[in-house]
């Protein structure tokens, strides 16, 4: 199942909607780091509040996410992990340092927006 | 109603099914929340090293009683290359694949009950449970 793509402004969002097999995330990732070079994008969300699994291929592709569109210029930040997942992510030992984390949607957004303020002005 | 499931696992989208499975099975014996996520990461862990080093293999899940406590039984087997040293694989970043090298430490943590049983050349069963109530 592909994970709808919007643009909004200078970011991109990736809003999953349904669990995700190892070859959804993998498409994920492409398209997202495709989509920050067609829309000229600064930052990229990642809503991942629906999954009730990272496991530790989710993980890996998450973290090559952000690593692949900081590359392409683009600030990543990953929203939605759930209490239960953060649990079992812990447990099972993995991490995301070094990647942006926010609660929601919103708050990824003005995470963002105050990551990339600084730039932006750079562009004028 | 079934008290276990079987999953073949061939594909990455089998490895999906294997933990719905799991999660339908667990809240049949009345696990919630936090402990259903838990057992389906686990689940998702020992159905990728299937796919990873096996190519294919077997989760059969199962609700189980030992005395007096309810649980469940999740059993992957697969005939793939087995395990050579168990003690080596059981170590937090040790992998001979291209993961984290965290799936089985991990998987143990995350479950209460852990065996590893392989021979290289003849393959790997592993089998974990998680009982209810243990952990509160």
């Amino acid at each position: 199942m592909q994970v709808p793509i919007l643009k909004q402004g200078h970011f991109v969002i990736a809003s999953i909607q349904s669990a995700l097999t190892d070859d959804d995330l993998l498409q994920l990732r492409d398209a997202l780091v495709q989509q920050v070079g067609r829309y000229r994008s600064r930052g990229v969300i990642v809503d991942v509040t629906v999954l009730d699994v990272m496991d530790s291929f989710a993980v890996r592709t998450v973290r090559d996410i952000a690593h692949m569109t900081r590359l392409r210029g683009a600030e990543t930040v990953i929203v939605g992990i759930q209490p239960d997942v953060a649990f079992a992510m812990v447990q099972l030992g993995l991490k995301l340092e070094g990647i942006a984390c926010a609660l929601d949607l919103e708050e990824g957004l003005a995470y963002l927006d105050q990551k990339t303020k600084n730039s932006a002005r750079r562009g004028y | 109603m079934a008290t276990e499931a079987r999953v073949t696992i061939h594909s990455p989208s089998d490895i999906v099914t294997a933990r719905q499975q799991g999660r339908r099975l667990a809240t049949q014996v009345g696990f919630e929340g936090m402990d259903l996520t838990v057992v389906a990461t686990a689940i998702s862990e020992v159905a990728r090293n299937i796919i990873e080093y096996a190519r294919s293999g077997e989760i059969l899940i199962r609700v189980v009683h030992d005395g007096g406590r309810r649980g469940l039984m999740v059993q992957a087997t697969d005939e793939g290359p087995g395990i050579a040293d168990v003690e080596q694989a059981m170590l937090d970043g040790y992998s001979t694949g291209k993961g984290l090298g965290i799936g089985l430490p991990g998987a143990k943590r995350l479950m209460d009950d852990f065996e590893v049983h392989s021979s290289p050349g003849r393959g790997t069963t592993i089998v974990m449970r998680k009982w209810l109530n243990v952990t509160d």
